[in-house]
Protein backbone atom coordinates (compact mmCIF):
# COMPACT_ATOMS: atom_id res chain seq x y z
CA UNK A 1 0.00 0.00 0.00
CA UNK A 2 1.46 3.49 -1.00
CA UNK A 3 2.14 6.07 1.44
CA UNK A 4 -0.45 9.22 1.72
CA UNK A 5 1.70 11.10 4.30
CA UNK A 6 4.80 10.67 6.03
CA UNK A 7 6.28 12.65 9.08
CA UNK A 8 9.97 12.18 9.82
CA UNK A 9 12.34 13.63 13.07
CA UNK A 10 9.97 16.02 13.92
CA UNK A 11 10.41 18.23 16.29
CA UNK A 12 7.52 20.38 17.55
CA UNK A 13 6.92 23.34 20.31
CA UNK A 14 4.26 25.07 21.97
CA UNK A 15 6.53 28.47 22.95
CA UNK A 16 9.68 27.52 24.44
CA UNK A 17 8.13 23.66 25.61
CA UNK A 18 9.34 20.90 23.16
CA UNK A 19 6.51 18.86 22.73
CA UNK A 20 7.31 16.43 19.55
CA UNK A 21 11.04 15.04 19.78
CA UNK A 22 11.66 13.05 16.55
CA UNK A 23 8.31 12.04 15.86
CA UNK A 24 7.96 9.64 12.80
CA UNK A 25 4.32 8.35 11.42
CA UNK A 26 3.15 6.46 8.05
CA UNK A 27 -0.29 6.73 7.81
CA UNK A 28 -0.82 4.82 4.10
CA UNK A 29 -3.15 5.16 1.41
CA UNK A 30 -6.91 4.24 2.54
CA UNK A 31 -6.56 3.41 5.96
CA UNK A 32 -7.42 4.15 9.32
CA UNK A 33 -4.51 4.83 11.76
CA UNK A 34 -5.07 5.54 15.40
CA UNK A 35 -3.13 7.71 17.91
CA UNK A 36 -3.04 6.03 21.35
CA UNK A 37 -1.46 7.49 24.84
CA UNK A 38 -1.81 8.71 27.75
CA UNK A 39 -2.93 12.39 28.10
CA UNK A 40 -0.25 14.95 27.24
CA UNK A 41 1.27 12.51 25.52
CA UNK A 42 1.71 14.38 22.14
CA UNK A 43 -1.50 13.33 20.07
CA UNK A 44 -3.15 16.36 18.92
CA UNK A 45 -0.01 17.84 18.73
CA UNK A 46 0.80 15.56 15.84
CA UNK A 47 -2.35 16.33 14.28
CA UNK A 48 -1.70 20.35 14.84
CA UNK A 49 1.67 19.73 13.76
CA UNK A 50 0.39 18.47 10.40
CA UNK A 51 -1.77 21.24 9.79
CA UNK A 52 0.86 23.86 10.81
CA UNK A 53 -1.22 25.03 13.74
CA UNK A 54 2.16 24.37 15.81
CA UNK A 55 5.62 25.87 15.61
CA UNK A 56 7.66 22.68 14.06
CA UNK A 57 11.86 23.52 14.32
CA UNK A 58 12.66 20.41 12.55
CA UNK A 59 11.38 17.08 10.65
CA UNK A 60 9.25 16.82 7.39
CA UNK A 61 5.84 16.18 6.52
CA UNK A 62 5.46 14.99 3.57
CA UNK A 63 2.71 14.54 1.06
CA UNK A 64 2.21 13.76 -2.67
CA UNK A 65 5.79 14.88 -2.72
CA UNK A 66 5.14 18.14 -0.89
CA UNK A 67 6.54 18.84 2.38
CA UNK A 68 3.86 20.34 4.72
CA UNK A 69 5.73 22.29 7.25
CA UNK A 70 7.13 24.96 4.34
CA UNK A 71 3.26 25.87 3.91
CA UNK A 72 1.10 28.25 5.92
CA UNK A 73 -1.45 27.20 7.71
CA UNK A 74 -4.39 28.15 5.24
CA UNK A 75 -2.66 26.74 2.67
CA UNK A 76 -2.67 22.78 4.08
CA UNK A 77 -6.14 22.31 3.33
CA UNK A 78 -5.63 22.88 -0.39
CA UNK A 79 -3.30 19.85 -0.50
CA UNK A 80 -6.41 17.51 0.75
CA UNK A 81 -5.32 17.28 4.36
CA UNK A 82 -9.09 17.79 6.72
CA UNK A 83 -8.92 18.44 10.50
CA UNK A 84 -11.92 17.79 12.54
CA UNK A 85 -10.11 19.10 16.09
CA UNK A 86 -11.58 17.91 19.84
CA UNK A 87 -14.25 20.12 20.84
CA UNK A 88 -15.88 20.62 17.12
CA UNK A 89 -15.58 24.28 17.05
CA UNK A 90 -18.27 24.70 14.97
CA UNK A 91 -19.01 28.24 13.72
CA UNK A 92 -22.27 28.27 16.49
CA UNK A 93 -24.03 32.20 14.25
CA UNK A 94 -23.79 30.53 11.02
CA UNK A 95 -26.45 28.02 10.00
CA UNK A 96 -25.67 24.40 9.21
CA UNK A 97 -26.16 25.49 5.72
CA UNK A 98 -23.51 28.19 5.92
CA UNK A 99 -21.31 25.74 7.46
CA UNK A 100 -21.20 23.35 5.03
CA UNK A 101 -20.48 26.49 2.65
CA UNK A 102 -17.99 28.08 4.22
CA UNK A 103 -15.98 24.27 3.91
CA UNK A 104 -16.95 24.27 0.06
CA UNK A 105 -15.68 27.37 -0.78
CA UNK A 106 -12.17 26.18 0.10
CA UNK A 107 -11.85 23.55 -2.23
CA UNK A 108 -14.90 21.29 -2.65
CA UNK A 109 -16.67 20.22 -5.88
CA UNK A 110 -19.81 22.38 -5.01
CA UNK A 111 -22.94 20.46 -5.25
CA UNK A 112 -21.72 17.35 -5.97
CA UNK A 113 -19.36 17.38 -2.64
CA UNK A 114 -22.53 19.26 -0.68
CA UNK A 115 -24.64 16.03 -1.99
CA UNK A 116 -22.29 13.08 -0.82
CA UNK A 117 -21.33 14.71 2.78
CA UNK A 118 -25.28 14.87 3.20
CA UNK A 119 -25.28 11.42 2.21
CA UNK A 120 -23.36 10.37 4.87
CA UNK A 121 -25.07 12.38 7.75
CA UNK A 122 -28.32 12.89 6.41
CA UNK A 123 -29.40 14.16 9.34
CA UNK A 124 -28.24 16.97 8.56
CA UNK A 125 -30.45 17.61 5.59
CA UNK A 126 -33.02 18.50 7.63
CA UNK A 127 -31.15 20.82 9.85
CA UNK A 128 -29.49 22.80 7.03
CA UNK A 129 -30.98 26.35 7.97
CA UNK A 130 -30.84 25.91 11.79
CA UNK A 131 -27.78 27.78 13.66
CA UNK A 132 -25.17 25.39 14.50
CA UNK A 133 -24.66 26.30 17.96
CA UNK A 134 -28.50 24.99 18.68
CA UNK A 135 -27.99 21.28 17.10
CA UNK A 136 -27.01 18.48 19.84
CA UNK A 137 -23.52 17.57 20.71
CA UNK A 138 -23.87 14.48 18.19
CA UNK A 139 -25.01 16.84 15.41
CA UNK A 140 -22.38 19.46 15.52
CA UNK A 141 -19.47 16.44 15.47
CA UNK A 142 -20.99 15.63 12.61
CA UNK A 143 -21.36 18.87 11.17
CA UNK A 144 -17.85 19.45 12.13
CA UNK A 145 -17.24 16.19 10.26
CA UNK A 146 -19.04 17.26 7.40
CA UNK A 147 -18.08 20.53 6.99
CA UNK A 148 -14.31 19.00 6.84
CA UNK A 149 -15.19 16.93 4.16
CA UNK A 150 -16.27 19.77 2.25
CA UNK A 151 -12.51 20.16 1.17
CA UNK A 152 -12.91 16.37 -0.34
CA UNK A 153 -10.17 15.37 1.67
CA UNK A 154 -7.49 12.49 1.10
CA UNK A 155 -6.31 12.52 4.24
CA UNK A 156 -8.64 12.94 7.92
CA UNK A 157 -7.45 14.35 11.03
CA UNK A 158 -9.77 13.31 13.66
CA UNK A 159 -9.22 14.18 17.31
CA UNK A 160 -11.09 12.29 20.01
CA UNK A 161 -14.86 12.90 17.65
CA UNK A 162 -16.36 10.52 20.16
CA UNK A 163 -16.05 12.23 23.17
CA UNK A 164 -18.96 13.30 25.29
CA UNK A 165 -21.54 11.43 22.97
CA UNK A 166 -24.19 9.38 23.24
CA UNK A 167 -24.00 5.91 22.50
CA UNK A 168 -26.33 5.80 19.12
CA UNK A 169 -24.82 8.98 18.65
CA UNK A 170 -20.81 7.31 18.66
CA UNK A 171 -22.17 4.36 16.61
CA UNK A 172 -22.78 7.04 13.49
CA UNK A 173 -19.85 8.59 13.53
CA UNK A 174 -18.01 4.99 13.58
CA UNK A 175 -19.83 4.16 10.75
CA UNK A 176 -19.11 7.20 8.95
CA UNK A 177 -15.46 6.79 9.63
CA UNK A 178 -15.58 2.79 8.29
CA UNK A 179 -17.72 4.66 4.52
CA UNK A 180 -14.64 7.18 4.15
CA UNK A 181 -12.66 4.10 4.34
CA UNK A 182 -14.56 2.12 2.03
CA UNK A 183 -14.26 6.09 -0.10
CA UNK A 184 -10.46 5.47 0.01
CA UNK A 185 -10.11 8.37 2.61
CA UNK A 186 -6.77 7.51 4.65
CA UNK A 187 -7.78 8.87 8.52
CA UNK A 188 -5.44 9.31 11.74
CA UNK A 189 -7.87 8.94 14.61
CA UNK A 190 -7.03 10.17 17.92
CA UNK A 191 -9.44 8.09 20.50
CA UNK A 192 -8.87 7.59 23.73
CA UNK A 193 -11.62 4.70 23.94
CA UNK A 194 -9.78 1.69 23.02
CA UNK A 195 -13.16 0.03 21.92
CA UNK A 196 -13.34 2.09 19.59
CA UNK A 197 -9.64 1.63 18.30
CA UNK A 198 -9.59 -1.78 18.26
CA UNK A 199 -12.74 -2.04 15.86
CA UNK A 200 -12.07 0.85 13.26
CA UNK A 201 -8.41 1.17 13.05
CA UNK A 202 -5.80 -0.85 10.53
CA UNK A 203 -2.98 -0.40 13.09
CA UNK A 204 -2.29 1.30 15.80
CA UNK A 205 0.52 3.55 16.65
CA UNK A 206 1.50 4.28 20.26
CA UNK A 207 2.51 7.38 21.56
CA UNK A 208 4.58 8.43 24.69
CA UNK A 209 6.79 11.51 25.48
CA UNK A 210 6.23 12.87 22.65
CA UNK A 211 7.71 9.75 20.27
CA UNK A 212 6.20 7.35 18.42
CA UNK A 213 7.16 4.09 20.53
CA UNK A 214 5.55 1.76 17.62
CA UNK A 215 2.93 1.17 15.01
CA UNK A 216 1.32 -2.59 15.38
CA UNK A 217 -1.59 -3.81 13.25
CA UNK A 218 -4.88 -3.57 15.63
CA UNK A 219 -4.86 -7.93 15.55
CA UNK A 220 -1.59 -7.41 17.50
CA UNK A 221 -3.48 -5.02 19.55
CA UNK A 222 -6.45 -7.26 19.89
CA UNK A 223 -4.25 -10.07 20.45
CA UNK A 224 -2.18 -8.86 23.29
CA UNK A 225 -3.64 -6.43 26.07
CA UNK A 226 -0.53 -5.42 27.27
CA UNK A 227 0.30 -3.17 24.88
CA UNK A 228 -2.97 -0.76 25.67
CA UNK A 229 -1.76 -1.40 29.56
CA UNK A 230 1.96 -0.16 28.83
CA UNK A 231 1.19 2.56 26.89
CA UNK A 232 -2.47 4.06 28.09
CA UNK A 233 -2.46 2.27 31.62
CA UNK A 234 -6.17 0.70 31.27
CA UNK A 235 -6.75 -3.09 30.09
CA UNK B 1 -23.01 31.25 -3.47
CA UNK B 2 -27.12 30.80 -2.57
CA UNK B 3 -27.56 31.59 1.21
CA UNK B 4 -30.46 30.00 2.33
CA UNK B 5 -31.09 33.07 5.14
CA UNK B 6 -31.47 35.94 2.37
CA UNK B 7 -35.00 36.44 2.05
CA UNK B 8 -37.24 38.94 0.62
CA UNK B 9 -38.53 40.64 4.77
CA UNK B 10 -34.87 41.62 4.89
CA UNK B 11 -34.95 43.15 2.00
CA UNK B 12 -38.06 44.95 2.24
CA UNK B 13 -37.89 45.77 5.27
CA UNK B 14 -34.24 47.96 4.06
CA UNK B 15 -36.29 49.39 1.18
CA UNK B 16 -39.18 50.40 3.99
CA UNK B 17 -36.29 52.45 5.40
CA UNK B 18 -35.05 54.14 3.33
CA UNK B 19 -38.73 55.16 1.77
CA UNK B 20 -39.84 56.19 5.11
CA UNK B 21 -36.45 58.33 5.46
CA UNK B 22 -36.92 60.00 2.38
CA UNK B 23 -40.41 60.45 3.02
CA UNK B 24 -39.22 62.25 6.21
CA UNK B 25 -37.52 65.02 4.35
CA UNK B 26 -40.66 66.85 3.22
CA UNK B 27 -42.48 66.16 6.58
CA UNK B 28 -39.99 66.76 9.43
CA UNK B 29 -39.73 69.90 11.12
CA UNK B 30 -36.88 72.32 9.91
CA UNK B 31 -34.71 71.64 13.19
CA UNK B 32 -35.66 67.97 13.28
CA UNK B 33 -34.89 67.43 9.20
CA UNK B 34 -31.16 69.21 9.70
CA UNK B 35 -30.69 66.58 12.89
CA UNK B 36 -31.36 63.69 10.53
CA UNK B 37 -28.78 65.08 8.38
CA UNK B 38 -26.49 64.57 10.70
CA UNK B 39 -27.80 61.47 11.92
CA UNK B 40 -27.69 59.41 8.34
CA UNK B 41 -24.18 60.72 7.39
CA UNK B 42 -22.54 59.43 11.00
CA UNK B 43 -25.02 56.00 10.54
CA UNK B 44 -22.79 55.45 7.67
CA UNK B 45 -19.83 55.83 9.89
CA UNK B 46 -21.42 53.77 12.11
CA UNK B 47 -22.10 51.13 9.48
CA UNK B 48 -18.26 51.43 8.48
CA UNK B 49 -17.29 50.48 12.04
CA UNK B 50 -19.68 47.96 12.74
CA UNK B 51 -18.32 45.65 9.22
CA UNK B 52 -15.24 45.41 11.14
CA UNK B 53 -16.34 45.38 14.92
CA UNK B 54 -20.12 43.78 14.70
CA UNK B 55 -19.41 41.31 11.62
CA UNK B 56 -15.32 40.74 11.75
CA UNK B 57 -14.96 40.61 15.11
CA UNK B 58 -11.88 43.36 15.33
CA UNK B 59 -12.46 45.81 18.38
CA UNK B 60 -10.37 49.28 16.78
CA UNK B 61 -10.46 52.28 19.35
CA UNK B 62 -9.06 54.20 15.97
CA UNK B 63 -11.69 54.93 13.06
CA UNK B 64 -11.56 58.36 13.97
CA UNK B 65 -8.60 58.10 12.13
CA UNK B 66 -10.54 56.92 8.59
CA UNK B 67 -13.45 59.49 8.84
CA UNK B 68 -10.86 62.20 9.66
CA UNK B 69 -9.04 61.17 6.85
CA UNK B 70 -12.12 61.38 4.93
CA UNK B 71 -12.80 65.03 6.15
CA UNK B 72 -9.31 66.39 5.39
CA UNK B 73 -8.94 64.34 2.10
CA UNK B 74 -12.10 66.39 0.80
CA UNK B 75 -12.27 69.53 3.02
CA UNK B 76 -8.31 70.55 2.03
CA UNK B 77 -8.71 70.77 -1.20
CA UNK B 78 -11.79 72.27 -1.11
CA UNK B 79 -10.10 75.00 0.98
CA UNK B 80 -6.59 75.27 -0.03
CA UNK B 81 -7.11 74.04 -3.93
CA UNK B 82 -10.39 74.99 -5.01
CA UNK B 83 -11.21 71.70 -6.12
CA UNK B 84 -15.10 71.13 -7.31
CA UNK B 85 -17.11 69.08 -4.57
CA UNK B 86 -17.38 65.66 -6.47
CA UNK B 87 -13.79 65.25 -7.47
CA UNK B 88 -12.69 66.79 -3.61
CA UNK B 89 -15.42 63.99 -2.34
CA UNK B 90 -13.76 61.20 -4.15
CA UNK B 91 -10.03 62.36 -2.81
CA UNK B 92 -11.78 62.04 0.75
CA UNK B 93 -12.20 58.48 0.21
CA UNK B 94 -9.18 57.21 -1.90
CA UNK B 95 -7.41 58.74 1.29
CA UNK B 96 -9.15 57.02 3.97
CA UNK B 97 -8.95 53.72 1.73
CA UNK B 98 -5.24 54.12 1.24
CA UNK B 99 -4.85 54.89 4.96
CA UNK B 100 -6.99 52.01 6.04
CA UNK B 101 -4.42 49.46 3.89
CA UNK B 102 -1.63 51.12 5.63
CA UNK B 103 -2.93 50.82 9.10
CA UNK B 104 -4.30 47.28 8.13
CA UNK B 105 -1.20 46.26 7.09
CA UNK B 106 0.38 47.06 10.20
CA UNK B 107 -2.45 46.48 12.90
CA UNK B 108 -3.45 43.04 12.15
CA UNK B 109 0.06 41.90 13.03
CA UNK B 110 -1.68 42.09 16.11
CA UNK B 111 -4.71 40.92 17.87
CA UNK B 112 -7.43 41.43 20.82
CA UNK B 113 -6.44 44.02 23.20
CA UNK B 114 -3.26 44.40 21.04
CA UNK B 115 -5.13 45.44 18.12
CA UNK B 116 -7.15 48.10 19.92
CA UNK B 117 -4.27 49.98 21.39
CA UNK B 118 -2.51 49.89 18.22
CA UNK B 119 -5.50 51.26 16.40
CA UNK B 120 -5.52 53.75 18.98
CA UNK B 121 -2.45 54.95 18.56
CA UNK B 122 -2.03 55.58 15.31
CA UNK B 123 -5.54 57.62 15.19
CA UNK B 124 -3.43 59.66 18.00
CA UNK B 125 -0.60 60.29 15.58
CA UNK B 126 -3.21 61.31 13.02
CA UNK B 127 -5.22 63.43 15.62
CA UNK B 128 -1.77 65.03 16.67
CA UNK B 129 -0.94 65.25 12.89
CA UNK B 130 -3.63 67.61 12.20
CA UNK B 131 -2.38 70.17 15.26
CA UNK B 132 0.89 70.03 13.89
CA UNK B 133 0.19 71.28 10.77
CA UNK B 134 -2.06 74.07 11.87
CA UNK B 135 -0.56 76.21 9.02
CA UNK B 136 -3.00 73.54 6.79
CA UNK B 137 -5.64 72.33 9.14
CA UNK B 138 -6.21 75.02 11.98
CA UNK B 139 -5.84 72.59 14.23
CA UNK B 140 -9.19 72.52 16.58
CA UNK B 141 -10.38 76.00 15.14
CA UNK B 142 -10.82 74.13 11.75
CA UNK B 143 -11.63 75.02 8.40
CA UNK B 144 -14.95 76.47 7.63
CA UNK B 145 -15.97 75.58 4.08
CA UNK B 146 -18.31 78.45 2.90
CA UNK B 147 -20.95 77.92 1.03
CA UNK B 148 -19.25 79.05 -2.25
CA UNK B 149 -16.66 76.61 -2.16
CA UNK B 150 -19.62 73.78 -1.51
CA UNK B 151 -21.48 74.48 -4.77
CA UNK B 152 -22.26 71.93 -7.62
CA UNK B 153 -22.17 72.64 -11.01
CA UNK B 154 -24.91 70.90 -12.91
CA UNK B 155 -24.19 71.80 -16.55
CA UNK B 156 -24.16 75.51 -15.81
CA UNK B 157 -26.30 75.57 -12.45
CA UNK B 158 -24.70 76.21 -9.60
CA UNK B 159 -26.48 74.08 -6.56
CA UNK B 160 -25.54 75.31 -3.25
CA UNK B 161 -24.83 72.32 -0.56
CA UNK B 162 -25.95 73.85 2.12
CA UNK B 163 -29.95 74.01 1.08
CA UNK B 164 -31.47 72.19 3.96
CA UNK B 165 -33.18 70.04 1.67
CA UNK B 166 -30.56 69.00 -0.58
CA UNK B 167 -28.40 68.50 1.84
CA UNK B 168 -30.66 66.18 3.90
CA UNK B 169 -30.97 63.94 0.02
CA UNK B 170 -27.47 63.87 -0.27
CA UNK B 171 -26.63 62.56 3.36
CA UNK B 172 -29.88 59.89 2.74
CA UNK B 173 -28.60 58.94 -1.14
CA UNK B 174 -24.89 58.02 0.75
CA UNK B 175 -26.97 56.06 3.78
CA UNK B 176 -29.40 54.54 1.52
CA UNK B 177 -26.27 53.24 -0.88
CA UNK B 178 -23.79 52.54 2.13
CA UNK B 179 -27.51 50.21 3.92
CA UNK B 180 -27.85 48.03 0.46
CA UNK B 181 -24.01 47.35 0.06
CA UNK B 182 -23.83 46.75 3.98
CA UNK B 183 -26.99 44.04 3.56
CA UNK B 184 -25.55 42.56 0.00
CA UNK B 185 -21.98 42.37 1.95
CA UNK B 186 -22.93 40.76 4.88
CA UNK B 187 -25.28 38.16 2.97
CA UNK B 188 -22.65 37.14 0.52
CA UNK B 189 -20.11 34.56 1.12
CA UNK B 190 -17.40 36.79 1.79
CA UNK B 191 -19.56 38.73 4.96
CA UNK B 192 -19.71 35.29 5.71
CA UNK B 193 -16.35 34.59 5.79
CA UNK B 194 -15.92 37.70 7.95
CA UNK B 195 -18.55 36.10 10.43
CA UNK B 196 -17.12 32.93 10.33
CA UNK B 197 -13.25 34.62 11.10
CA UNK B 198 -15.05 36.27 14.16
CA UNK B 199 -16.37 33.18 15.93
CA UNK B 200 -13.09 30.97 14.86
CA UNK B 201 -10.55 32.24 13.36
CA UNK B 202 -8.36 29.38 13.71
CA UNK B 203 -10.70 26.89 12.25
CA UNK B 204 -10.94 29.17 9.45
CA UNK B 205 -7.27 28.88 8.58
CA UNK B 206 -7.42 25.24 8.99
CA UNK B 207 -10.14 25.34 6.53
CA UNK B 208 -8.15 26.79 4.21
CA UNK B 209 -9.22 30.28 4.51
CA UNK B 210 -6.26 33.15 4.23
CA UNK B 211 -8.08 34.98 7.33
CA UNK B 212 -5.16 37.72 7.24
CA UNK B 213 -6.07 38.81 3.93
CA UNK B 214 -10.07 38.77 4.58
CA UNK B 215 -9.50 40.72 7.85
CA UNK B 216 -7.11 43.36 5.80
CA UNK B 217 -10.10 43.93 3.10
CA UNK B 218 -12.39 44.34 5.75
CA UNK B 219 -10.36 47.07 7.30
CA UNK B 220 -10.15 48.42 3.79
CA UNK B 221 -13.75 48.58 3.44
CA UNK B 222 -14.37 49.62 6.78
CA UNK B 223 -11.92 52.55 6.40
CA UNK B 224 -13.51 53.51 3.20
CA UNK B 225 -17.23 53.95 4.33
CA UNK B 226 -16.29 55.61 7.45
CA UNK B 227 -13.90 58.23 5.05
CA UNK B 228 -17.38 58.67 2.59
CA UNK B 229 -18.98 59.38 5.51
CA UNK B 230 -16.11 61.80 6.61
CA UNK B 231 -15.92 63.82 3.23
CA UNK B 232 -19.86 64.48 2.86
CA UNK B 233 -19.76 65.33 6.35
CA UNK B 234 -17.18 67.92 6.08
CA UNK B 235 -18.46 68.84 2.08
CA UNK B 236 -22.00 68.82 3.70
CA UNK B 237 -21.69 70.85 6.75
CA UNK B 238 -18.91 72.93 5.48
CA UNK B 239 -16.38 72.30 8.51
CA UNK B 240 -13.38 70.49 8.83
CA UNK B 241 -11.46 70.33 12.63
CA UNK B 242 -9.49 68.52 14.34
CA UNK B 243 -11.95 67.59 16.96
CA UNK B 244 -12.90 65.07 14.10
CA UNK B 245 -9.53 63.38 14.54
CA UNK B 246 -9.92 62.74 18.29
CA UNK B 247 -10.77 59.63 20.42
CA UNK B 248 -13.92 60.69 21.02
CA UNK B 249 -15.27 60.43 17.68
CA UNK B 250 -13.34 56.66 17.64
CA UNK B 251 -15.29 55.74 20.36
CA UNK B 252 -18.92 57.54 19.04
CA UNK B 253 -19.18 54.95 16.70
CA UNK B 254 -18.40 51.96 18.94
CA UNK B 255 -21.43 53.17 21.12
CA UNK B 256 -23.61 53.99 18.09
CA UNK B 257 -22.75 50.36 17.01
CA UNK B 258 -23.17 48.72 20.37
CA UNK B 259 -26.47 50.80 21.29
CA UNK B 260 -28.09 49.68 18.05
CA UNK B 261 -26.88 46.03 17.92
CA UNK B 262 -23.56 45.00 16.81
CA UNK B 263 -23.33 42.75 13.65
CA UNK B 264 -26.97 43.98 12.53
CA UNK B 265 -27.42 46.35 9.47
CA UNK B 266 -30.07 48.56 10.64
CA UNK B 267 -28.66 48.55 14.40
CA UNK B 268 -25.98 51.71 13.29
CA UNK B 269 -28.37 53.73 12.40
CA UNK B 270 -30.98 52.95 15.35
CA UNK B 271 -27.82 53.73 17.58
CA UNK B 272 -27.02 56.75 16.49
CA UNK B 273 -30.45 57.76 16.34
CA UNK B 274 -30.77 56.87 19.70
CA UNK B 275 -27.70 58.58 21.28
CA UNK B 276 -28.17 61.64 19.04
CA UNK B 277 -31.80 61.90 20.42
CA UNK B 278 -30.91 61.59 24.01
CA UNK B 279 -28.15 63.87 24.42
CA UNK B 280 -30.58 66.10 22.40
CA UNK B 281 -33.39 65.83 24.87
CA UNK B 282 -31.70 65.39 28.14
CA UNK B 283 -29.10 68.38 27.52
CA UNK B 284 -32.63 70.39 27.47
CA UNK B 285 -33.83 69.26 30.74
CA UNK B 286 -30.34 69.97 32.93
CA UNK B 287 -26.73 70.91 32.49
CA UNK B 288 -25.74 67.73 34.21
CA UNK B 289 -27.27 65.42 31.21
CA UNK B 290 -24.63 63.12 31.06
CA UNK B 291 -25.81 61.49 34.47
CA UNK B 292 -29.34 60.79 32.70
CA UNK B 293 -27.84 59.17 29.51
CA UNK B 294 -25.36 57.37 31.70
CA UNK B 295 -28.79 56.09 33.58
CA UNK B 296 -30.23 55.74 30.02
CA UNK B 297 -27.56 53.65 28.86
CA UNK B 298 -27.77 51.38 32.19
CA UNK B 299 -31.59 50.79 31.15
CA UNK B 300 -30.66 49.83 27.31
CA UNK B 301 -28.26 47.40 28.49
CA UNK B 302 -30.21 45.90 31.55
CA UNK B 303 -32.94 45.25 28.90
CA UNK B 304 -31.34 44.99 25.62
CA UNK B 305 -28.19 43.42 26.18
CA UNK B 306 -27.21 42.92 22.35
CA UNK B 307 -28.43 46.21 21.77
CA UNK B 308 -31.51 47.41 20.50
CA UNK B 309 -32.17 45.64 17.29
CA UNK B 310 -29.48 42.91 18.33
CA UNK B 311 -32.00 41.97 21.59
CA UNK B 312 -35.03 42.46 18.82
CA UNK B 313 -33.40 39.73 16.48
CA UNK B 314 -32.57 37.60 19.17
CA UNK B 315 -35.70 37.62 20.75
CA UNK B 316 -38.61 37.95 18.27
CA UNK B 317 -37.14 38.41 14.57
CA UNK B 318 -34.33 35.97 14.32
CA UNK B 319 -34.49 36.48 10.29
CA UNK B 320 -33.18 40.40 10.91
CA UNK B 321 -29.59 40.52 8.83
Amino acid sequence: MADALTISGLDAYYGEVQVLRGFELTLKKGEVLCLLGRNGAGKTTALKSIMGLVSVRAGHIIKDGKDLTKLPAHEVPKTGVAYVPQGRRLFAELTVAENLEIGLMTRGKGDVTRESVLGLFPVLRERLSQRSGTLSGGEQQMLAMARALCIEPDVLLLDEPTEGLMPSMIARIREAVAELRQRGVSTILVEQRVDAVLSLADRVAFIENGQNRETVPVEDVRADPDYVRRYVGVS
Amino acid sequence: MTMPRSTRKDIFLHLAVIAVLLAANYVLPEYHRSVFSRVLVLAVFAMGYNLLFGYTGLLSLGHAMFFAAGMYGAGLPIYHLGWNVPVSFASGIVSGALLALVIGLLALRTTGVAFMIVTMMFAQVGYLTSLFFTTWTRGEEGLVLTPAMRTLDLGGTAISLSEPSLRYLIGWALFSIVLLLSLWLVRSPFGRTLVAIRENEERMRMLGYDTFRAKLSAVVLSGTFCAGAGAAYGILFGYVGSGFASIQYSILPLLWVLAGGAATTLGPLIGTFFMFYIIDYTSGLTSAYLLLVGVALILLILFFPKGLLGTIRERWAKWLP
